[in-house]
């Protein structure tokens, strides 16, 4: 069964959750679940606007107590 | 207490003084040891790497003695480390000789990997090892126009560098009076022109008034070298005459190879910077895997903090203060300019105009390292 990996960005301006997840993604294997924490209320659109854009499975987002959570499973 | 330090770049080397100095009391006394551990008998400033790139720095300037930069009170030894053996509080070095520790401290650093992208290494030039910089320098010396394309990995080592490699070629082909036969392109793995908002804000403007085209949310796939073609991951292609990569980074092969964390950056405490799991080890710089730049300037900020706690771990038996997430980048906003970004895990940049104030400030810092790393600045 594919692991699901907890990529904690929370507090990063630089490089940024979405370059975490990037990072993230690149080392992860197809079928892998991934679920991003930010702080920043951006990565609510630009991340799934990314994982869209390459291909990936959006699973979905949630906020909790300014944290939000981004789940997104590798597709390729 | 014996402390070991595994890494002579900037983190390594500026807490191992600052630790000197903070223990001289117990250094002198023989109730302390500290003892640094380092590939090279050389230091290299690395930021200094962009300005070989363009020739407007040579590289011998990059380097200074490594022993001349500590305090005689460290006991330093090119002897690199091979094996951690964590559970027995142990490392043991290339020479072999096998070194017990109360404290270890890992600032390994990190390395560009340009050949995990199919086709990149052979057909781009970079400028993250002295060798790549003079050879980038020599090629964009033979280059008379064309489309420049920088392309950027992720995670990569100075996060300003992509836009300032980008910035200074616009001056070095307009120095050279064929900037208008010179087509810029920037690349970006984001939605916007820099992971920072603020600094993104401001250099999109830049582009457009320097006549930079870009394009965001490019992550790189592939090169293919004989038609010359940069592929992304989301499936755009792009042509290039020259290609100047950003590669992205790991850790050190010691730091994989031992086991201590994926792709070399090893699971560290953000504020306490303890490897995750280990109350006697620490780690620095590029060699941890927080969220936030891989730049000297973290590593700096970074051993300021270890160094406090260490030296009251040492005297009062516990740290005393958390890092804060503290970053701070020059921008070289092109030959004559230049601005700054300064944040930590609660508080964004908001970075000035470029002025040729700061830039000149930037031109002394580049000699200001030197007592930086000495722990004097």
């Amino acid at each position: 069964m594919a692991e699901k990996k907890i990529v904690d960005a929370r507090g990063s301006y630089c490089p940024g959750p979405l370059m975490e997840l990037i990072a993230a993604m690149k080392s992860a294997q197809v079928g892998d679940e991934l679920e991003i924490l930010s702080t920043d209320q951006g990565s609510a659109k630009d991340i799934p606007e990314w994982i869209r854009k390459v291909g990936h499975d959006y699973l979905g987002s949630t906020e909790e107590a300014g944290v939000w959570h981004v789940s997104v499973r590798k597709k390729k | 207490m014996k402390i070991v330090i595994v890494g002579g770049g900037t983190g390594g080397t500026i807490l191992a003084n600052n630790l000197a100095r903070r223990l001289s009391g117990e250094l002198k006394s023989g109730k302390a040891r500290l003892i640094l551990l380092s590939a090279s008998e050389r230091h290299m400033y690395q930021p200094g790497l962009l300005y070989v790139a363009v020739g407007k720095m040579m590289p011998d300037e990059l380097y200074r003695d490594q022993r001349s930069l500590l305090e005689p009170s460290i006991e330093f030894h090119v002897d690199p480390v091979e094996q951690f053996a964590l559970d027995k509080n142990q490392v043991t070095t290339k020479s072999g000789t096998s070194i017990d520790y109360d404290i270890l401290v890992i600032a390994t650093g990190s390395r560009m990997v340009p050949e995990t992208i199919p086709g990149l290494a052979e057909n781009s030039e970079t400028f993250y090892t002295e060798e790549s910089a003079v050879k980038m320098f020599k090629t964009l010396q033979q280059f008379q126009g064309g489309k420049v394309v920088i392309t950027v990995g992720v995670p990569h080592k100075c996060p300003m560098a992509p836009l300032e490699i980008t910035f200074m070629l616009n001056d070095y082909f307009k120095d050279r009076g064929i900037r208008d036969k010179v087509q810029i392109h920037y690349t970006y793995p984001i939605g916007r022109t820099h992971s920072l908002e603020n600094v993104a804000k401001w250099a999109t403007p830049e582009f457009g008034r320097l006549g930079i085209t870009y394009e965001t949310l490019f992550n790189m796939k592939e090169v293919d070298g004989k038609n010359k073609i940069l592929r992304s991951e989301e499936g755009t292609d792009t042509p290039y005459d020259l290609l100047i990569a950003i590669p992205a980074h790991k850790g050190m092969e010691v730091v994989e190879k031992n086991a201590l964390g994926q792709n070399g950056f090893i699971p560290t405490h953000r504020t306490r910077l303890n490897m995750e799991g280990r109350t006697n080890v620490f780690v620095l710089g590029d060699t941890t895997n927080i969220p936030i730049s891989k730049a000297g300037s973290t590593a700096h900020f970074e051993a300021e903090a270890l160094g406090e706690n260490i030296a009251a771990t040492v005297k009062l038996g516990m740290p005393v203060r958390d890092y804060d997430g503290k970053v701070f980048c020059f921008i070289q906003a092109g030959k004559d300019r230049a601005t700054y970004a300064m944040f930590n895990y609660t508080t964004p940049p908001d970075p000035k105009v470029p002025t040729k104030a700061i830039h000149w400030f930037k031109l002394a810092y580049n000699k200001l390292y030197w007592n930086s790393v000495r722990g004097l600045l």
